[in-house]
């Protein structure tokens, strides 16, 4: 029987969601109108006329190309670090309870939980008091600190889910560890883990609270945005920056959600 | 035929690794659990117990160098009025923003949880979803679009002609401005939108837990949609609305470029870090400053576990 | 003689819980063995014990007279069908069925061919496509039957093995194992809380309870002479009696076990009884008696007055449909076979209180 409840929305909560939903999404949609744009110097709505040409423009701009590049450079470092050390933590945390589990789910929920600007001043004055030269390194060691927890959460979820008798009968029928890791464990967890990884890979992309502080003289994209944003010189190459860096973390998101549907 | 692995032939080199994890798996765990404590807990927690320590040093105001000598005086440089003001500020911002994406989230969280089936269903979580990790500059960088004098909200405003009350609001003391894209609104509306989705999930997640016959249980006893909404789903959604809380409280203190971007000049927490660190080299002050929100979101971490709201994160 | 199986005194502590206490059994080669008990009773932890999932605490156990201490479970001689089927959800179920093989490195074409001949044993020949997902329960607890067997063990665990499935595919499941562990001739171990399951599976059987084996026997040995209340309530329903009411029966003992089934009713001579309720169970009648031995008279006049000293005797009795027509409150004469009477050493754990 259905309830009465699950029939039919009020109309009021369905206009609100909608709303709310809108209110999301509408935002970043202006971004893709204001990349055609043909005003350069201010943020004119309604555009005065469209033009393809700022892709072009910013086709051709060295420093975009430099700093997309350090970006995927730092994301695909990070990402592989965090899937190492996320499915560790979550391998060690799912198959044996031990003192001390929740101080560990703590601690790789910590980097995200507070405020990232600490995240980023604690490791550079760390950097600082250990002497350490900013470098790409220094970027992908921040990053990959709070990206472990994304890959970390996608495993824990799915060793959950996975029955350890799994592995009982893995050794049962004469796998020895590596044998049932390989041959068990991976292939079930591994749709979470590419998962953890595109979102891992995103978070990296984006990030910029951090990384101002644990780059030096490098710039990622989002650095290179900021810094735009701050003092605009060339706002058509901007408005299409935007707009691909909105499609690129699209594409991860989509089959990260697609990976871990049931 | 014999097939299984006979014990009396020697395993390999990988086959005897295998057997001493078998026979101790605390050395597994401990193999296991060595790189990520490693890196999370010496690296990660010793920078912040760094970041702690130097908080208690203070800095020659003459020199301009940092003297290691354990002291309270950074502390109570942070509490002078103005670091104060900052701190207030900050911490009223957040609140207002945890409130108001409460509020907003509410109706998309409760219909996607109560209503919305199939593929609404997976529209509504993709439609939280890559709103929640498209980037964050971006997003940022789409409100300085809107609230740019020449932009699209002060466009619309004029076509509905409304400019009175943009007027109205703008003239209202402290959250009042030039304009929108220089006023407390201005910042209020960045953040609230750049943290929403980070309240829609978890208050969905405990919605969807509400089953639905506890709606029809508490109707038969007699209670109107307002009554069971009061008593029963805003109860059992307190959870998930703490545990969104947990993201916009801590993202909204530790923020320092929204408030740089869209916003008066008055400093907030993060930026009162940054600037310290920076151009003003005074590390304890910084250090002190970044305390502030640590212990709040201690306080607010440890409110939540008792009132149970990690399980619908 | 070879045990294919035994276990020294072997104990499994769970902090102060003691799972399995000093245990000893042995399990001959090519016997259907059943470690029957309620759940919680130490019957799967010994089984794991066995598969070598779990270490004893104290003891020893051999599989055909080597210690195993220490050995992991992928270097013993045993393979196990998990309670839930424990099938590999990526793999195809013939690949999970060759997983033993894949890891002893057989070559695929001859693993392809072995697997397809474990498949046909269990009857499902040509699904070796298919995903484990897309079958039934029957034939998941198949598919893991075989993937144990392919590998040839010399001893098969089997963990409930038939619990989730309905009556009647247990029924058909049952005597399929029977007939499958003749034809192999392996020694096969399972574990179940079923009693009527391992009375018509076992040759032999052992009763766990709170981690300790009650009694060890054939089915018949232990349906007819339990060892103690415990045993002679677990298995079957029993009329267990204790030395008060034995005396009433003129014998000397401190507690005894009776059938309700070895109870009839008689037209002369027995003992004068009172039903006091009755139920239908489809095969048989169960009738639950009241017994005045040596009360006859008082029982006629007044049937309902409880006044005499000595109480009566309660029973319970499995009588056929020709007594549909007696109802509640009627006088019946009942009457036992010499020796249906089974005399027990009392279990000083459970006397206790009960009766």
């Amino acid at each position: 029987m259905r309830s009465s409840y699950a029939e039919k929305a009020p109309l009021g909560l369905k206009i609100a969601a909608i709303l709310g939903l809108l209110f999301m999404h509408l935002p970043i949609l202006l971004i893709f109108v204001y990349a055609f744009t043909t005003e350069d110097k201010t943020y004119q709505w309604p555009p005065p006329g469209f033009t393809l040409k700022w892709f072009s423009v910013a086709w051709n701009r060295p420093d975009v190309w430099e700093a997309l590049s350090l970006s995927v450079k730092v994301a695909s470092i990070s990402t592989l670090i965090a899937l190492v050390l996320g499915t560790l933590c979550a391998a060690a945390v799912s198959r044996s309870k031990f003192f001390g589990r929740e101080a560990i789910s703590l601690l790789v929920i910590l980097p995200i939980a507070l405020p990232g600007i600490i995240t980023g001043i604690a490791l550079r004055s760390a950097f600082n008091l250990a002497d350490i030269k900013f470098s790409i390194w220094t970027i992908v060691l921040g990053h990959a600190t709070f990206c472990v927890v994304v890959v970390y959460n996608n495993a824990v979820a799915r060793f959950r889910r996975t029955s350890g008798s799994l592995i009982e009968a893995s050794m049962d029928l004469g796998a020895n560890g590596f044998q049932t890791f390989r041959y068990v464990v991976l292939p079930n967890i591994a749709t979470a883990l590419l998962a953890g990884g595109m979102l891992a890979f995103a978070l990296s992309f984006d990030e910029v609270i951090v990384t101002t502080l644990t780059a030096g003289q490098q710039a990622t994209l989002p650095i290179w945005m900021l810094e735009e944003l701050v003092r605009p010189r060339q706002r058509p190459v901007t408005n299409v920056v935007a707009m691909i860096v909105v499609l690129v973390t699209f594409f991860p998101i989509l089959c990260a959600y697609y990976l871990t549907k049931e | 035929m014999e097939y299984k692995n006979n014990p009396i032939h020697a395993p390999g080199l990988i086959g005897r690794l295998a057997d001493l994890f078998w026979r101790r798996k605390w050395l597994l765990l401990l193999l296991m659990l060595l790189p990520p404590l490693l890196w999370l807990g010496v690296i990660y927690i010793g920078s912040l117990l760094a970041l702690l320590v130097q908080s208690f040093f203070s800095i020659d105001e003459f020199s301009g160098l940092i003297n290691y000598e354990l002291t309270l005086k950074t502390y109570k440089e942070l509490l002078v009025p103005a670091n104060l003001d900052i701190i207030i500020r900050t911490v009223s911002m957040a609140a207002a923003v945890s409130l108001a994406a409460a509020i907003v989230a509410f109706p998309i969280a409760y219909y996607a949880a109560r209503y919305a089936r199939g593929k609404w269903k997976a529209l509504f979580y993709l439609g939280v979803m890559l709103p929640l990790w498209s980037s964050y500059l971006v997003k940022v960088y789409a409100w300085k679009l809107i609230l740019a004098k020449e932009g699209i909200l002060n466009w619309l405003i004029v076509k509905l002609h409304l400019s009175w009350l943009l007027d109205a609001l703008l003239a209202t003391p402290v959250i009042g401005g030039n304009s929108l894209s220089v006023s407390y609104i201005g910042t209020f509306l960045v953040f609230l939108y750049v943290w929403l989705p980070f309240m829609v999930l978890p208050m969905q997640a405990a919605l969807e837990r509400v089953p639905i016959n506890y709606l029809d249980a508490s109707a038969d006893l007699g209670a109107n949609p307002v009554q069971t909404f009061r008593n029963v789903i805003l109860p059992l959604a307190m959870p998930g609305v703490i545990a969104g809380s947990i993201f916009t409280f801590s993202l909204t203190l530790g923020d320092y470029i929204i408030p740089q971007i869209i916003g008066s000049s008055r400093l907030f927490i993060g930026q009162a870090v940054y600037a310290h660190q920076g151009t003003a080299g005074n590390i304890p002050l910084a250090a002190a400053f970044s305390v502030v929100p640590i212990v709040i979101m201690c306080i607010y971490l440890w409110m939540a576990k008792r009132k149970g709201a990690f399980d619908a994160l | 003689m070879t045990s294919a199986v035994e276990l020294h005194q072997v104990s499994r502590y769970f902090g102060a819980v003691r799972a399995v206490d000093s245990v000893d059994l042995a399990i001959e080669e090519g016997e259907f063995f059943a470690l029957l008990g309620p759940s919680g009773s130490g019957k799967t932890t010994c089984l794991r014990l066995v598969a070598g999932f779990d270490s004893p605490s104290q003891g020893e156990i051999k599989i055909f007279d080597k210690p195993v201490h220490n050995v992991p479970p992928y270097r013993r001689n045993v393979n196990t069908v998990f309670q839930d089927y424990a099938l590999f959800p990526h793999l195809s179920v013939g690949d999970n069925v060759a997983y033993a093989l894949k890891i002893r490195k057989v070559d695929k074409a001859t693993r392809q061919k072995k697997a397809e001949e474990a498949l046909e044993m269990v009857q499902l020949g040509g699904l070796a496509n298919r995903r484990p997902a897309q079958l039934s329960g029957g034939q998941r607890q198949r598919v893991a039957l075989a993937r144990a067997l392919v590998g040839q063990p010399k001893v098969l665990l089997l963990d409930e093995p038939l619990g989730a499935l309905d009556l009647k595919l247990r029924e058909e499941m049952q005597e399929e194992l029977k007939t499958l562990q003749r034809s192999l001739g392996i020694t096969f171990i399972f574990v179940t809380h079923d009693q009527t399951e391992a009375l018509s599976m076992a040759d032999r059987l052992a009763i766990f309870n709170n981690g300790r084996i009650q009694q060890v026997g054939t089915p018949e040995n232990i349906y007819h002479r339990p060892q103690d209340e415990f045993v002679a309530r677990f298995v079957g329903s029993s009329n267990v009696l204790a030395s008060s009411e034995l005396a009433q029966l003129g014998i000397q003992a401190e507690s005894a076990s009776l059938r309700p089934e070895a109870v009839q009713l008689v037209t002369n001579g027995g003992y004068f009884a009172k039903v006091l309720a009755k139920s239908f169970l489809g095969s048989a009648i169960r009738l639950q008696l009241a017994l005045f031995p040596g009360g006859d008279s008082q029982l006629q006049s007044t049937p309902t007055n409880m006044s005499s000293k000595i109480s009566p005797i309660q029973l319970s009795a499995l009588v056929d449909h020709s007594r549909a027509e007696l109802n509640v409150g009627d006088t019946v004469r009942v009457h036992w076979p010499e020796g249906s009477l089974h005399i027990m050493r009392v279990s000083s754990s459970i006397s206790t209180g009960e009766l």
